[in-house]
């Protein structure tokens, strides 16, 4: 079968499903004729080099940003409808290494932090539907190996260890589908190896269709079932083999591109043109969500 | 009764009541001291609604980092203040109006003006910041040149804080403390986590304004105390001081109130005692349990990696 702009997923089990979409940001189209469905359950990356709409991509399927041609869906509905059942962790957010706030706190915002009113400190123990979001935190908290500094003000801990306590806060509502945009970026090589697999595990072990921007495949490559390569445009998809090749890449770049393999098997491509480095593209202000007032 | 933040301390500060009450080192003698004139009584319920006001708004602003712009809200409360006693009008509604009214303008400001960075806004606060000091300046000249007076807007007076004003500042509070109850989780995601808060459908663009609105309410309220200069005694230093303490959030909200009430009780009460502004005390002891919990924290650490 050879790849296309279009993936096939069987229409019931569509997690995530682009039809001929099109982004414009400021005039400027960021991919268009998007055509991608992500099946229920698979471990699918969305890869890139910088620039070219990665992030774009999946805040489209989440309904952050609109489209300008075409439709998206997400789990059967249209995109910004079914928010209770995604987890999303929005491009590397680095706490402030002052924030004194611990990390539970953080994960504990994914149970609840969208209810109107003020946390009340005591009385877990005797409201039962406040004992199981308690306990449903600490059961995360360990899903993911976090327990042992859970409690420390999360600017102190980590990357790796902020990384999986962010997955822990995505994941406290059982959500069906993961949206991380690049979760491994700024992690040393141990730590991106320990969250791929942490990944990879939730994807296996919980039945959540993974949808992860990177633009290194290698720490997990192992772990995909299928890749969304976008390049300056649009988009190809199908199995890593199909899709990471020299011929697929020269022809989405229309310019020569190698991909080499090493002997551990890790993939360099080679020649990859990043797209003009312009300010606003790098997960800036045109694309983003409002910032904060102050 | 005109102008009473102006003129009643104009008279009483060369007379205070320093000239006739004495500290007797007598605790029950000199509490009921503190308790018999009815300014007093007014002064000390005053800064009691302050402290609670600003402490709940002000560790919230120390989370978000908007300091600088609570310091501007202050500042412009003062131009708003002198125009009012100018007017003729009541001190405490130009305090509120201009304060709550500038919250409105910088929430509006980085959108009209593109200012996206964080950069950018400060320069446009500080621009706004010094043009609002500067017309108070001028207001005040205007008004006649009471060095008395203006020396109490910038750095806080006791005297003279009528009932109507205590009941106008409680009234603010309750109305800030309840709103910043009702929008508290949602405004503390989106303060620590604003990408995820927005994705989840927390209205984190709006919860910003109105946390601005709030905090030009609880900086009028501190600038008719501690002056429109050190609000950040009863704003910062006890939250800083909180937060420096605990990393649980509600701990840390709780003990941020009751730092800036046990701030507030003592520094009135030695400025009774004192001919010296009360200013001065209220930001001496908030800056002085700053110091002492960064000290304890720094210790605790020490003995910590001594232990292991």
């Amino acid at each position: 079968m050879n790849p296309t702009s279009t993936c096939q997923a069987t229409r019931a089990s569509q997690a995530v499903r682009f039809d001929h979409a099109a982004v414009q940001v400021g005039g400027r189209t960021i991919w268009s004729d998007v055509t991608l469905e992500v099946a229920q359950g698979e471990f699918v990356a969305v890869l890139g080099p910088n620039g070219v709409g990665k992030s774009t991509l999946i805040k489209a399927a989440l309904g952050l940003v609109g489209l300008s041609a075409g439709s998206v869906t997400a789990l059967g509905l249209p995109a910004g409808q079914a928010g209770r059942h995604i987890g999303y962790l929005p491009q590397r957010r680095n706490f402030d290494a002052s924030l004194r706030v611990r990390g539970i706190d953080i994960v504990s915002l994914g149970s609840d932090g969208e209810r109107w009113g003020l946390p009340i400190p005591f009385g877990t123990r005797f409201l039962p539907s406040r004992r199981a979001a308690a306990e449903r935190i600490t059961e995360v908290i360990e899903l993911v190996g976090a327990t042992a500094f859970a409690t420390r003000p999360i600017g102190q801990v980590s990357g790796g260890e902020q990384q999986r306590l962010l997955i822990a806060q995505a994941l406290v509502k059982r959500p069906r589908l993961l949206v991380l945009d690049e979760p491994l970026d700024s992690l040393d090589l141990p730590s991106q190896a320990s969250v791929a697999a942490l990944i990879s595990r939730i994807c296996r072990e919980h039945q959540v269709t993974v949808m992860l921007v990177a633009h290194d495949v290698n720490p997990i490559l192992p772990y995909l079932d299928r890749v969304a390569y976008v390049a300056r445009g649009g988009a190809v998809c199908g199995t890593p083999d199909e899709v990471i090749r020299s011929e697929v890449l020269t022809d989405l770049y229309r310019t020569p591109v190698e991909v080499l393999k090493a002997s551990d098997g890790r993939l360099v491509v080679v020649g990859e043109p990043e797209a003009p480095a312009r300010h606003t593209d790098r997960h800036g202000d045109a694309t983003s969500l409002p910032a904060q007032p102050w | 009764m005109v102008a009473p933040t102006l003129i009643a301390p104009a008279i009483a500060v060369g007379a205070g009541p320093a000239a006739t009450t004495s500290l007797s080192w007598d605790l029950v003698a000199d509490l009921r001291q503190l308790f018999r004139y009815p300014f007093m009584v007014n002064a000390l319920l005053a800064g009691t609604i302050v402290a609670l006001a600003a402490g709940a708004l002000g560790w919230f602003m120390v989370l978000r980092r908007q300091s600088f712009a609570g310091h501007t809200l202050a500042i412009v409360s003062f131009p708003g203040a002198a125009a009012a006693i100018l007017l003729g009008i009541s001190a405490t509604a130009g305090y509120f109006a201009a304060a709550i009214g500038a919250a409105v303008v910088l929430a509006a400001i980085p959108r009209s003006l593109g200012g996206r960075t964080r950069s950018s806004e400060s320069a446009v606060i500080g621009t706004v910041q010094a043009f609002a000091l500067a017309c108070g300046a001028l207001f005040v000249s205007l008004y006649g040149g009471f060095l008395n007076g203006l020396t109490n807007l910038l750095f806080g007076s006791f005297l003279g804080i009528s009932t109507g004003q205590v009941l106008a500042l409680l009234a603010v509070a309750a109305v800030a403390l309840a709103v910043l109850a009702l929008i508290g989780r949602p405004l503390f995601f989106a303060t620590v986590d604003p990408d995820v808060a927005a994705a989840r459908g927390v209205p984190v663009r709006l919860l910003g304004t109105v946390f601005l609105i709030l905090l030009g309410c609880a900086a009028a309220e501190v600038s008719q105390i501690t002056g429109a200069l050190l609000v950040f005694a009863l704003l910062v230093m006890p939250a800083a001081t909180a937060q420096q303490l605990t990393p649980r959030p509600m701990a840390s909200l709780v003990l941020t109130i009751a730092l800036g009430l046990a701030t507030v009780w003592l520094g009135l009460a030695i400025a009774y005692f004192s001919i010296y502004p009360v200013g001065f005390y209220i930001t001496s002891f908030g800056f002085g349990g700053y110091l002492l919990a960064v000290a304890g924290k720094q210790t605790a650490a020490r003995w910590q990696a001594v232990a292991a």
